[in-house]
């Protein structure tokens, strides 16, 4: 995206009419604000809100000039909504979420690409057949799997596994690895072979140290999905010990803590997502924009 | 399926039986090793549920005693509901308003977005951040938004400029358009990313013929950005679609289903049938239902724009 892009609809020379020129500058201006507005806004608010007294905030929301003196919001979110615990709930599952995918469709790519048994083609049909189907027909029945797990018969309710687990089945991530493994030139592993490396050397000396940026886009971009999901966890994890944030934070908006403590357990629990954002906005971007080469 | 590891394996003397040893040796033995934790996951987590989901339809089960087969009842019961047709228009409506009103919203912001030379990152990373913010964070501010009084945020502002103040959520004929609005806020930036890569692979000898040919700037966009972004634009048109039929943590936050039902949806039936009313076979009815619905959809959809689409 950074690469140098040699033109796009307005030309060179259009771009030195004045005219063009001016219309240009507005309408990048005003998008320029437009996004500021609705990107940054609303985070600037829930910092400003997490910072100001109730009242303060119900009486004049749009207000810019205000006094951050309530710093005890963040403490009493932190520690009396449990917002804290209910944050580290939510790294774990994260954390969790993000491993259980990536051994899986690590493990479903590489074989797909790399070994390919004969069986191969059925695996990877029926992986990719799970790419069509709506989430919907499933989450009823997912929900009764973790109950009572068949064959098992052991309940992961109330465990962090009934997250960790299903979100291994990752069929778009299997698709995404299996084309970058896929690019990978032959020769390397070939050589490999030849030096007598078996399949498991060569993914862990030559196929995954050559796939780190996808790695990377995948991590990124499953710790912030899971950091999003919302009603699995809570169908899953009804011990409020165990929930996470998501889950957390709209049961203290219908309790009866005070508005200030609600908007600033909602800024923590933005903030570190955001960060996460700031850091490796490359990396986001260009997962986004891959994942999207993928889907079309 | 040429076998890339076996190459270099010593080539054994033809017409050879099975060999345990050579099959483990040339990758069998791992490849099936690998196997295992991807079947059990997808067995379990994936491929199962889908199978117990149509089986369950036919069922009814209360976990407790051992499920019975009841036929079409769990369907006939679920069509019957007089609250389906209501749930049902308000999803097409939710998905119409997004199909109008928000899905342009993205286009428009990525053909912007690639004119520009400098600070394109700014504008990327700006218009990003919303998919970033937890939908249950984001949610609880909007609401909060979205106060109908007149000292509410969004009346605040509006009334700067002497509109409103609106009642937002609270009345029946604005709470869907309101969930629209934010989930067009919410949804746009991460699309127009995509947009954005699809838009740097538009040919730009294009746009110099059309010059020659005299077409000024909007006619370029409207004959040549556009045309070239088709299949793009289609694909998640497609995706936005299922998307929106689906759609559950919005209203669920934001309204549960109120005012007077206004914003109650397939989904909420399903989750209400499910873990309200503890009715699974019904729960897992509505959902085939609807799965049927979106799969139709999609094969149609897939006739119908294989036609304009670029070859």
């Amino acid at each position: 995206m950074t690469e140098l892009k040699e033109r796009g609809v307005v030309s060179a020379s259009d771009r030195r009419r004045p005219l063009v020129r001016t219309w240009f500058g507005i309408a990048q201006t005003a998008l320029l604000i437009v996004l500021i507005v609705s990107g940054l806004g609303p985070l600037l608010w829930a910092a400003k809100a997490s910072v100001s007294p109730s009242n303060d905030i119900v009486s004049d929301p749009m207000g810019i000039w205000f006094s951050p003196n309530d710093w005890g919001n963040l403490a009493l979110a932190w520690n009396g909504a449990r917002i804290g615990q209910s944050l580290g709930n939510t790294v774990i599952l994260a954390v969790g979420s993000t491993l259980s995918t990536l051994i899986v469709s690590v493990a479903a790519a590489f074989l797909l690409s790399v070994l390919r048994p004969t069986w191969g083609p059925w695996l990877s049909g029926a992986i990719l057949a799970t790419l069509f189907l709506p989430g919907v027909v499933s989450f009823v029945p997912l929900y009764l799997t973790i109950l009572d797990m068949p064959l098992l018969h052991v309940s992961l309710q109330d465990t962090f596994w009934a997250v960790w687990l299903p979100a291994g089945a990752s069929a778009f991530n299997v698709v995404v690895l299996k084309r970058f493994f896929d690019s990978i030139p032959r020769e390397y592993m070939e050589a490999a072979t030849i030096d007598g490396a078996g399949p498991l050397r060569i993914l862990t000396l030559v196929v995954l140290p050559l796939s780190r940026p996808i790695l990377g886009v995948i991590v990124l971009l499953s710790i912030v999905g899971s950091w999003k999901e919302f009603l699995w966890p809570m169908l899953v994890l009804s011990n409020p010990d165990l929930q996470p944030v998501s889950v957390m934070l709209p049961r203290l908006a219908t309790g009866n803590s005070p508005l200030a403590v609600q908007m600033a357990a909602v800024f923590l629990s933005i903030i570190i997502p955001v960060v996460l954002f700031a850091i490796f906005q490359k990396q986001f971007l260009r997962g986004v924009g891959t994942a999207g080469g993928v889907k079309g | 399926m040429t076998k890339t590891l076996e190459a270099a394996a010593p080539v054994a003397k033809r017409r050879k039986r099975f060999n345990a040893a050579r099959w483990a040796r040339g990758g069998g033995l791992h490849a099936v090793l690998l196997a295992v934790p991807v079947v059990l996951v997808y067995a379990y987590f994936s491929w199962g549920p889908v199978i117990q989901g149509l089986v369950l339809s036919f069922q009814k089960t209360n976990l407790i005693q051992p499920a019975e087969w009841v036929g079409w009842s769990n369907f006939t019961y679920v069509l019957a509901d007089p609250g389906l047709v209501q749930a049902s228009l308000n999803t097409a409506y939710f998905a119409l308003l997004a199909l109008v009103f928000g899905f342009p919203v993205p286009i428009v912001l990525a053909v912007l977005v690639n004119e520009l030379r400098k600070y394109d990152a700014l504008y990327n990373a700006l218009a990003y951040l919303p998919a970033i913010v937890p939908p249950v964070a984001a949610i609880l501010l909007w609401k909060f938004f979205y106060d109908p009084d007149a000292t509410g945020m969004f009346n605040t502002a509006l009334g700067w400029i002497g509109l409103g103040p609106f009642p937002w959520l609270n009345a029946e004929h604005s709470a869907m358009p309101s969930i629209v609005l934010y989930a067009t806020w919410a949804g746009a930036g991460s699309t127009a990313i995509i947009y954005i890569a699809a838009l740097s692979t538009v040919r730009t000898e294009l746009y110099e013929a059309a010059e020659i040919d005299g077409a000024g700037i909007w006619r370029r966009v409207w004959h040549i950005t556009l045309p070239q972004l088709r299949n793009v634009i289609f694909v998640m048109m497609l995706l936005q679609l299922i998307g929106t039929f689906q759609i559950f943590t919005e209203p669920f936050l934001f309204t549960g289903g109120g005012p007077n039902n206004a914003t109650q949806t397939i989904l909420l039936k399903i989750y209400n049938y499910a873990f309200v009313n503890g009715d699974f076979g019904a729960a897992t009815a509505l959902s085939v239902l609807l799965a049927l619905f979106l799969g139709l959809l999609s094969v149609a959809y897939y006739f119908v724009t294989k036609r304009w689409s670029t070859s």
